[in-house]
């Protein structure tokens, strides 16, 4: 009896200690939820119309406000030239030209795009009709798995713009003048899109070549 | 990403108006740092006042010699600007020296200012912080602290402001112009936007609920040569370990503001005085009650290289 007496008082001890441990376990939990009780925990999704241009068409879209303008690409118009990547804006992997300047399109909601006018991968070029920078990519073998490659043209297509209209960049010794096309200049200003593959140095021979046909 | 409802305000006071009237409404820029922190849900904004049509996106010349930027500029258009570059040169370097050309393109002038600190443990949410969910504790003071900071924080909060801009404007003793919900304005200077965490890290600044910045304002140039120095894990896209914004006289007088040391843009007036005599000194000064961890201690030497590099530079 006296043992059978033990255990349940030990038993019981472990329970209530147990239990007791649990709460104060979860007190950061109890704290975290106070914090994040908001309207939102049971608000629904919220959907509003917005119309934009893709590529010379115009588009017209009923969108849950949280669609990114990539997702709006990808999911809702089918156009997955433009890859998602880290979707945080730090791969570029999602760059697109809104108003003639690029973009990450992950870090824009579509909504925010009404009357813009996009223009992706899909836009620059085809297979048959290739756009120069695509031409230069594939002479310079500028990509391996091809999946940062969208990304990267369309950035690169918006760098010799830029370059083009003065945007001065960390690579120059003197911000006042005019910006050059040169290598350093290229790689600092494409930092924005990561390749995996790691096909920097054919990235940017293939840019400098497309740069040269145009001057 | 928590839902949320969308509207596009028409003017400045509208905006305000609707942010003060929505509880867990946020203004809506260009959302380069607003919509990651919403991807994680650090940041479970319910309504979103979109300011992309309220004017606010131009830079004209002031009465007294400056130049007033609309809050709604971009960073890659206050860079390009050529008054900029000629009389705020240390303000277009520091802006090119952050970011990505993608980024630039779409963050605005008052949302560089806004941005939230890349403290790791702020955007673990697994992690207590004090800044993300005050009261839970700062995981980062006995955690991997490298990238924090050494001065201006407290038991509370260790983060650093991690922009580059604000670095410059707050050499260049810029101000900055709200507007209230109740259409009152003020100006705030440089020194006094961004806060020191105390126990409320989860302020940033000073701004109340609802107001909006409409302006940054540059005092006429200041002459000089201007230089933005930053050191960091890679030469481009990456935040500041140590940077330093600096404009040098020709007489030799220095204004030095550092950035990735403190919560806020880092600059000592009262030790700034003695840089061109006898640096190692006014360092000393400008740096007097840091508090760095074994693992961010570099930053202060650092700081100092960085910022004789610096002088060195317009020296050659």
């Amino acid at each position: 009896m006296n043992g059978k007496g033990e255990l349940a008082v030990s038993r019981r001890g472990v329970i209530v200690g147990g239990t007791s441990a649990v709460a104060l376990a979860s007190l950061p939990a109890s704290g975290q939820e106070r914090a994040q009780a908001q309207p939102s925990a049971s608000m629904p999704p919220a959907a509003m119309p917005v119309a934009f241009e893709v590529n010379g068409a115009p588009v017209e879209l009923t969108l849950d406000t949280r669609t990114t303008l990539l997702d709006a690409l990808r999911e809702h118009l089918k156009l997955t030239g433009t890859k998602k990547g880290c979707d945080h804006g730090q791969c570029g992997a999602c760059t697109v030209i809104v108003n003639g300047q690029r973009i990450n399109s992950c870090l824009s909601l579509a909504v925010q795009h009404q009357g813009d006018t996009v223009k992706t991968i899909e836009g620059l070029g085809t297979p048959a009709n290739l756009h120069p920078m695509q031409a230069a990519f594939i002479k310079h073998d500028g990509y391996q798995c091809g999946y940062c490659t969208p990304g990267q043209i369309c950035s690169a297509v918006a760098v010799l713009d830029e370059i083009k209209a003065g945007v001065p960049s960390h690579a120059q010794d003197d911000i006042t003048a005019k910006p050059r096309v040169t290598s350093d200049e290229l790689r600092e200003r494409m930092s924005g899109n990561i390749c995996r593959c790691g096909a920097y140095s054919n990235i940017a021979e293939a840019i400098l070549e497309t740069a040269g046909a145009k001057a | 990403m928590k839902s949320f409802t969308y509207e596009r305000a028409k003017t400045p006071a509208e905006a305000a108006g609707s942010v003060a009237k929505a509880s867990g409404a946020k203004f809506l820029a260009g959302g380069t740092n607003l919509l990651d922190l919403m991807k994680l849900e650090i940041e479970t904004p319910t309504h979103l006042v979109d300011v992309q049509d309220i004017g606010l996106d131009t830079i004209e010349k002031t009465k007294d010699g400056g130049l007033r930027i609309g809050a709604l500029v971009t960073n890659t258009a206050l860079a390009s600007d050529q008054r900029i570059r000629r009389d705020y040169g240390v303000l277009s370097r520091a802006i090119v020296a952050g970011a990505s050309g993608q980024l630039r393109n779409k963050a605005t002038t008052a949302g560089n200012l806004l941005q939230r600190t890349r403290c790791p443990y702020f955007y673990d949410t697994n992690m207590a912080c004090n800044k993300r969910q005050p009261g839970s504790g700062c995981a980062a003071i006995q955690g991997y602290s490298r990238q924090l900071g050494v001065i201006g924080t407290s038991d509370s909060c260790i983060a650093t402001y991690p922009g580059d801009m604000a670095i410059a404007l707050r050499v260049l003793d810029a101000t900055i112009a709200t507007v209230k919900p109740d259409g009152a304005t003020r100006t705030i200077a440089m020194a006094d936007f961004h806060r020191l965490p105390g126990d409320t890290p989860q302020f940033d600044t000073v701004l109340e609920r609802g107001e909006l910045i409409t302006h940054v304002d540059l005092p006429r140039p200041i002459g000089g040569q201007h230089v933005y120095r930053k050191v960091r894990d890679r030469a481009s896209y990456a935040f500041a370990l140590v940077s330093v914004a600096a404009v040098i006289q020709p007489d030799g007088k220095v204004r030095a503001a550092f950035g990735g040391m403190a919560p806020k843009p880092w600059r000592v007036e009262a030790g700034e005085a003695g840089l061109h005599e006898d640096p190692a000194a006014a360092m000393e000064t400008i740096f007097s009650g840091a508090r760095p961890t074994e693992d961010n201690a570099f930053k202060i030497p650092l700081a100092q290289r960085a910022l004789a590099s610096a002088v060195a530079q317009t020296r050659s």
